[in-house]
């Protein structure tokens, strides 16, 4: 599981706009500890990821002890402590994806890029599994930032890495 | 909105469809989408304006149509025919209502008539591919709100919960309880405060009938689920749904701000006394959750670990409170069956499993996709008539329940779908994937495979399941890599049934299920991998030097 040993967000970055909008999310849950999976969310979505500071100001503002905000932002595979590559693929090792030949797509991608789950030194590429995103229709399928890739091939990935550089 | 005032509201729209020359409907389901759908609709609209139709050709955004493997589809009401594989170069055919321009779209026409299409039965799936699932005056046109109205108006809520029972529905989830009975024990229970809650934490790899419904047809879930809260006494509703569905969430949460606006949710529902507000929860990525407890714990704001049961949701759920949990594809029969009533429903599959099932058709067939056929239907229907067989290769096995199912070899396929028929050859209804598999797919490893999923997706929480899978699923790779003995299977064996037997919750005591079906029915796969450390499938690398990288 991810640990707490993170890259910092500067205090500076955290006083941002954003700050306020996860303040305003906080108060339509009216502070409540029990929104706290959708406060997580919401934080998610404005930061990229969860640091731990952003984790300590959520506890602290849902009056939640720290452990238990942990221990949820750990459970969920949703929420990641670690800030993610410029670009994302997130490789279907569903059912239908997996007898499709999903793992060569991941063999492709980590002799290329970063082990599953991990990023490049460069922060260029994110490399990640999904257990199933419901397009097995399209198996062997990938999200590319956010994009549902059809009937992937490991040349289709290989085209793809060539046009945002990657060596 | 009144009920005199959905009725005035579905003959407008009614009328104004009508009066089109031709409505072009789009589907922009997530097959379609990843294949150009966005685009194709795009350069329809850029069309009706060039050839100066804006009046007269609307082009729609729908649900799934079904045949995923033909995207994007395009439905004509000018022609009434359905063409697959559209390109934006089409667009000036589809618009055009010159019959020689039309003559080009002949390679793209999909025979309707084709078993895919005419051996299906549809309820669940009715409106989707027909409706805009953005458009709530669409749904108000097939006749959408008017089962909340007749349950409001002309029943109380024991018979609505009676309609319900002698239907015979049962829980499209995977586990089939009677759905009128659980709505029966939430409605008997003493405190004034009740949830409803729908499960669309469709987990199961391999499975997409949820998230097709929702996408598709968002406000009938939403129409089922006020119906049950009616029925059972409760004001508040929430909908649990995957995190990775994005697009459902997003309709979901369109849908529900156009149905309060209208007062079809909300406060005085249909100017009536009763209210019924549905919340969206989304959830981050935890398989276990779509078991009951764990997803009410989820709902909570906790880690989603299950809890001892019972006491079982209806009598004490969500904050302690009596609540009503029910999968999305349950929800969506309810509508239909108010509206024509229980004996029609029960009409419809066998004694004891009534009505249909969607699948959802994937792995190495012809045509991968969205169904729903009648219950009761052979597998051996659905694959090769509805499917259209499997491609290339020799099928060896059809997988249902994901990874709490069993794989089902050729000589079974003859079995009805209902739930009793799958049990009894040792695999589930489960919540409708349905993956096909050929020659090449080595048994063992996938059992291997499901094995590995329910390792990483066990909560921790129970030592059977926590320890049972992670050694299970170390047997398991020893097989696969060549290096197991006789005692390894032994003690396979034995795990399972200590799993099965002492777990806490349904994912711990169906993790072995494919390995007990495989065991059962490849038996002689496992025996090759022990004795001959070869794999019949030509999968597995024996070398264990060289086994596969797995995430």
């Amino acid at each position: 599981m991810a640990t707490l040993t993170t890259p910092q967000v500067s205090a500076v970055a955290v006083k941002d706009n954003r700050e306020k909008m996860l303040d305003r999310a906080m108060s339509r849950h009216q502070y409540s500890g029990d929104a706290l999976i959708e406060v997580l969310h919401t934080a998610q979505e404005l930061y990229g990821f969860l640091s731990p500071e952003l984790l300590k100001s959520i506890a602290h503002k849902l009056r939640l002890p720290p452990s238990r905000v942990l221990g949820v932002a750990t459970f969920y595979h949703f929420f990641s402590l670690k800030p993610k590559g410029e670009h994302t693929f997130v490789v279907c090792l569903g059912t239908a994806c997996y007898v499709a030949g999903g793992l060569g797509l991941i063999g492709r991608l980590e002799h290329r890029c970063a082990k599953s789950g991990q990023t490049t030194p460069d922060g260029k590429v994110s490399v990640e599994t999904a257990r199933c995103i419901g397009s097995c229709g399209l198996a062997p399928a990938v999200i590319y930032d956010g994009k549902v890739m059809a009937r992937v091939t490991p040349e289709g990935i290989e085209t793809e890495l060539d046009k945002i550089g990657v060596k | 909105m009144t009920t005199e005032e959905l009725f005035a509201k579905q003959t407008e729209e009614q009328a104004r469809q009508q009066s089109l020359k031709n409505r072009i409907l789009c589907c922009t389901a997530a097959g379609c989408v990843s294949c150009g759908a966005d685009s194709l609709r795009h350069a329809l609209s850029t069309e009706i304006e060039a050839q100066g139709k804006a009046g007269s050709v609307e082009v729609c955004g729908t649900g799934c149509m079904g045949l995923c493997g033909r995207g994007p589809l395009v439905y004509s009401t000018a022609d009434r025919k359905l063409y697959g594989g559209v390109t934006a170069e089409n667009a000036p055919a589809l618009v055009s209502d010159n019959e020689l321009d039309r003559m080009a779209l002949a390679p793209n026409a999909v025979d309707l008539e084709m078993p895919f299409f005419s051996k299906q039965v549809k309820i669940v799936l009715a409106n989707s591919g027909r409706v805009d699932p953005e458009k709530l005056n669409d749904y108000i046109a097939v006749g959408g709100y008017q089962s909340l109205a007749k349950a409001l108006e002309e029943m109380n809520p024991r018979q609505v919960a009676e309609e319900i029972k002698k239907s015979g529905l049962r829980g499209r989830g995977g586990a089939g309880y009677p759905t009128g009975l659980k709505w029966e024990l939430v409605a008997k229970q003493v405190p004034t405060t009740k949830y409803v809650v729908c499960n669309a934490d469709e987990g199961d790899p391999g499975a997409f009938m949820d998230r097709s419904v929702l996408e598709g047809d968002p406000h009938r879930v939403l129409e089922g689920m006020a119906i049950a809260g009616y029925a059972v006494g409760a004001r508040q509703g929430y909908i649990y749904v995957r995190g990775e569905y994005g697009l459902a969430i997003q309709r979901l949460q369109t849908a529900i701000k156009q149905a309060e606006r209208e007062h079809l949710l909300g406060s005085r529902i249909l100017e009536q006394g009763f209210q019924f507000r549905i919340d969206l929860r989304i959830g981050a990525g935890a398989f276990v959750c779509g078991e009951e407890t764990a997803l009410i714990a989820s709902i909570e704001g906790k880690r989603g670990q299950p809890r001892q049961r019972p006491p079982y949701p209806p009598a004490k759920g969500l904050w302690g409170a009596p609540t009503l949990i029910n999968n999305v594809e349950t929800f969506a029969n309810v509508p239909t069956i108010i509206e024509r009533g229980a004996e029609w429903f029960a009409g419809i599959g066998t004694p004891s499993s009534k009505g249909t099932k969607v699948f959802a058709l994937a792995g190495k067939i012809a045509n991968p996709g969205l169904i729903e056929v009648p219950m009761g239907a052979t597998l051996r229907q659905i694959l090769f008539e509805i499917g259209g067989g499997v491609k290339g290769q020799k099928l060896k096995a059809a997988q249902t329940g994901g990874p709490s199912g069993g794989c089902i070899p050729e000589e079974l396929l003859d079995t009805p779908v209902d739930y009793e028929s799958l049990a009894k050859i040792g695999s589930i209804m489960g919540s409708g994937g349905l993956i096909v598999m050929d020659d090449t797919s080595c048994m063992v490893d996938v059992a291997r495979f499901f094995m590995e999923f329910c390792m990483d997706e066990s909560c921790g929480k129970c030592i059977p399941c926590r320890a049972g899978t992670l050694q299970m699923h170390d047997i398991l790779e020893r097989i696969t890599s060549g290096q197991a003995t006789d005692e390894d299977l032994e003690m396979l064996k034995s795990l399972a049934t200590l799993l099965q037997e002492t777990s806490l919750c349904g994912l711990g005591q169906t993790a072995p299920n494919p390995v007990v079906s495989t065991l059962k029915y490849f038996g002689e796969e496992y025996a090759a991998h022990i004795h001959e450390k070869r794999c019949p499938a030509g999968h597995c690398q024996m070398q264990p030097a060289e086994q596969e990288v797995t995430a």
